[in-house]
């Protein structure tokens, strides 16, 4: 069984996409019950949500405040789940709630196996 | 108490005690020492009490008598090894002056810090769990056998090698260093949790012994708790879990020890002193930052013991589910998380999530699936309860599925 990293892209900074505190509970109840499937089935490896806070640091020794890019959507969280190949890690994304809001995205990419046993 | 039973009942409280102290007198290296002279002590109490009859103060009594063979045993082994080790250590000045202390204090002390030395990480748990029976709650071989479902050969064997295992490692009998409490605490707590589990949900042993096992459980953590450098949020937690457990322990057994399912329960029989302390416990156990796995099943412990069937305690209970399988997997965690599931979202949600789960060698899979379905596709319902009755593994198991399949 392979690991693979879902990133997930939303708009965490514009005003006008801030959830009310109803919201945030509703939201967080749907991510919980998202996650808490994924380890139901021993295929949780580990990851969680992030901070709003952050630095970017750049090749020319620049630093700037806050996340991050240049898109809207900012990384809001991250897990890693267990799966035998892309199709299944691709569907338990597919599930994830946050890809119910418009513009948000979960990106799916395999974690490479580095070979320490020789 | 006649001779009959006080002996026993001396044996059950105070062999430990001596154990401990003496262990921790002579080391490791001499373990079956320290016990060969705490069981001899009973032996002479046996002979002597029957005799002379009881002594006034009975504990005091044979404290002097492990005294005294501690110290005849020093002196002799001096003699003995005097030309093969004269530089064997028997305690401090001489051998003459060889003091063992069986204050309250030091037999406190010792206990704690045997815990910490049986339940070390290089041995397996199953042997660090034998171990605390034997040296830490006084539990005879065949006693042992019977927690474990095997003979006494078997444990003699593991109960061998461990000591062994521990002497080569030369593991010293003492508390941790306060930065590391925690990280040995985690298997001395693992430890107590598997004592209590073994006594909680095996169907092997009698009734009176697996409450005994749960009872040993909860006194070890109690100790724990009461020894400030030791009593930590994770301590507090699986007292507070057991608490809550053992609160349940009349009522889930009926007169013939069969299990009696949680919605079927007599809840008058439920223990509301126990269920108290719980909370308490629970209460300590939220001071600082840590969850543990403990923190989290005592938390669904604590929803368990609220008879109301509401729409936040199913709530909460799946949230704390989703948690803990995040922390530790395990397989009955995740039907119990499907079942708080359906509870709490729905049935129509919980099957999709359970049927994902694909855990086709349990029976309680099949049971799980079974109850969902009831109700909203029968055919389904009766073909999953019938693949649960060919998986279960005891009579009891088997007359509870039946008893579902009459009722569809």
């Amino acid at each position: 069984m392979d690991e693979y990293l879902l990133l997930m892209r939303l708009d965490l900074l514009t005003k006008e996409a801030q959830p009310s505190p109803e919201q945030m509970q509703v939201y967080m109840k749907q991510y919980q019950d998202w996650v808490g499937g994924i380890a139901a089935q021993n295929k949780f490896g580990g990851g969680t949500g992030l901070s709003t806070e952050g630095k970017v640091l750049k090749a020319n020794n620049v630093m700037t405040d806050g996340p991050f890019a240049e898109i809207k959507e900012s990384i809001a969280g991250f897990i890693i789940v267990k799966a035998d190949s892309f199709e299944e890690a691709a569907t338990m994304a597919r599930a994830c709630p946050i890809l119910q809001g418009e513009g948000n995205s979960v990106e799916v990419r395999k974690v490479v196996k580095v070979d320490n046993t020789r | 108490m006649d001779n009959g039973q006080l002996i026993p009942h001396l044996f059950r409280t105070e062999y430990r005690k001596i154990v401990s102290v003496l262990c921790r007198h002579f080391g490791f290296a001499h373990i079956e020492t320290a016990e060969d002279l705490a069981s001899d002590t009973f032996l002479t109490a046996a002979q002597t009490w029957g005799i002379k009859g009881i002594p006034q103060n009975p504990v005091a009594w044979l404290y002097n008598v492990a005294k005294n063979k501690a110290r005849n045993h020093v002196q002799r082994d001096a003699l003995f090894d005097k030309k093969i080790a004269p530089d064997l250590k028997t305690g401090g000045e001489g051998s003459q002056e060889l003091d063992i202390d069986l204050s309250p204090e030091n037999i406190n002390d010792s206990q704690l810090q045997m815990m910490f030395a049986i339940c070390h990480p290089s041995i397996p748990v199953e042997s660090q769990i034998g171990l605390s029976l034997r040296i830490l709650c006084g539990f005879g071989i065949e006693e042992i056998a019977d927690a474990f479902l095997t003979n006494k050969e078997t444990i003699n064997k593991r109960l061998f090698r461990a000591r062994e295992k521990l002497r080569e490692a030369n593991i010293p009998i003492a508390l941790p260093a306060p930065a590391a409490i925690d990280t040995r605490l985690t298997t001395v707590l693992k430890t107590i949790y598997l004592l209590f589990n073994e006594g909680y949900y095996s169907l092997g042993p009698t009734n009176t012994l697996r409450k005994e096992l749960c009872y040993e459980a909860m006194r070890l953590c109690t100790m724990l708790v009461e020894h400030p450098p030791t009593n930590r949020p994770a301590v507090n937690a699986l007292l507070s879990l057991m608490c809550f457990h053992a609160s349940r322990f009349d009522a889930r057994l009926n007169a013939a020890g069969e299990l009696i399912l949680y919605d079927e329960q007599d809840t008058n029989l439920w223990n509301t002193d126990l269920i108290s302390k719980g909370g308490y416990f629970l209460h300590c156990a939220a001071s600082g930052p840590t969850l543990s796995q403990y923190h989290l099943e005592a938390g669904i412990a604590y929803w368990n013991t609220r008879k109301d069937d509401s729409k936040e305690k199913w709530e909460s209970i799946l949230q704390l589910y989703n948690q803990l399988l995040q922390i530790e997997y395990s397989p009955i965690a995740a039907l119990n998380r499907t079942y708080a599931l359906s509870k709490a979202n729905g049935r129509e949600a919980a099957i999709v999530e359970a049927e994902k789960l694909q855990l086709t060698n349990h029976h309680f899979y099949y049971l799980l699936l079974g109850e969902l379905y009831t109700g909203i596709d029968q055919a389904k319902s009766l073909q999953y309860f019938q693949q649960a009755l060919l998986l279960a593994r005891t009579d009891a198991e088997r007359q509870a599925i039946q008893k579902k399949l009459r009722s569809l």
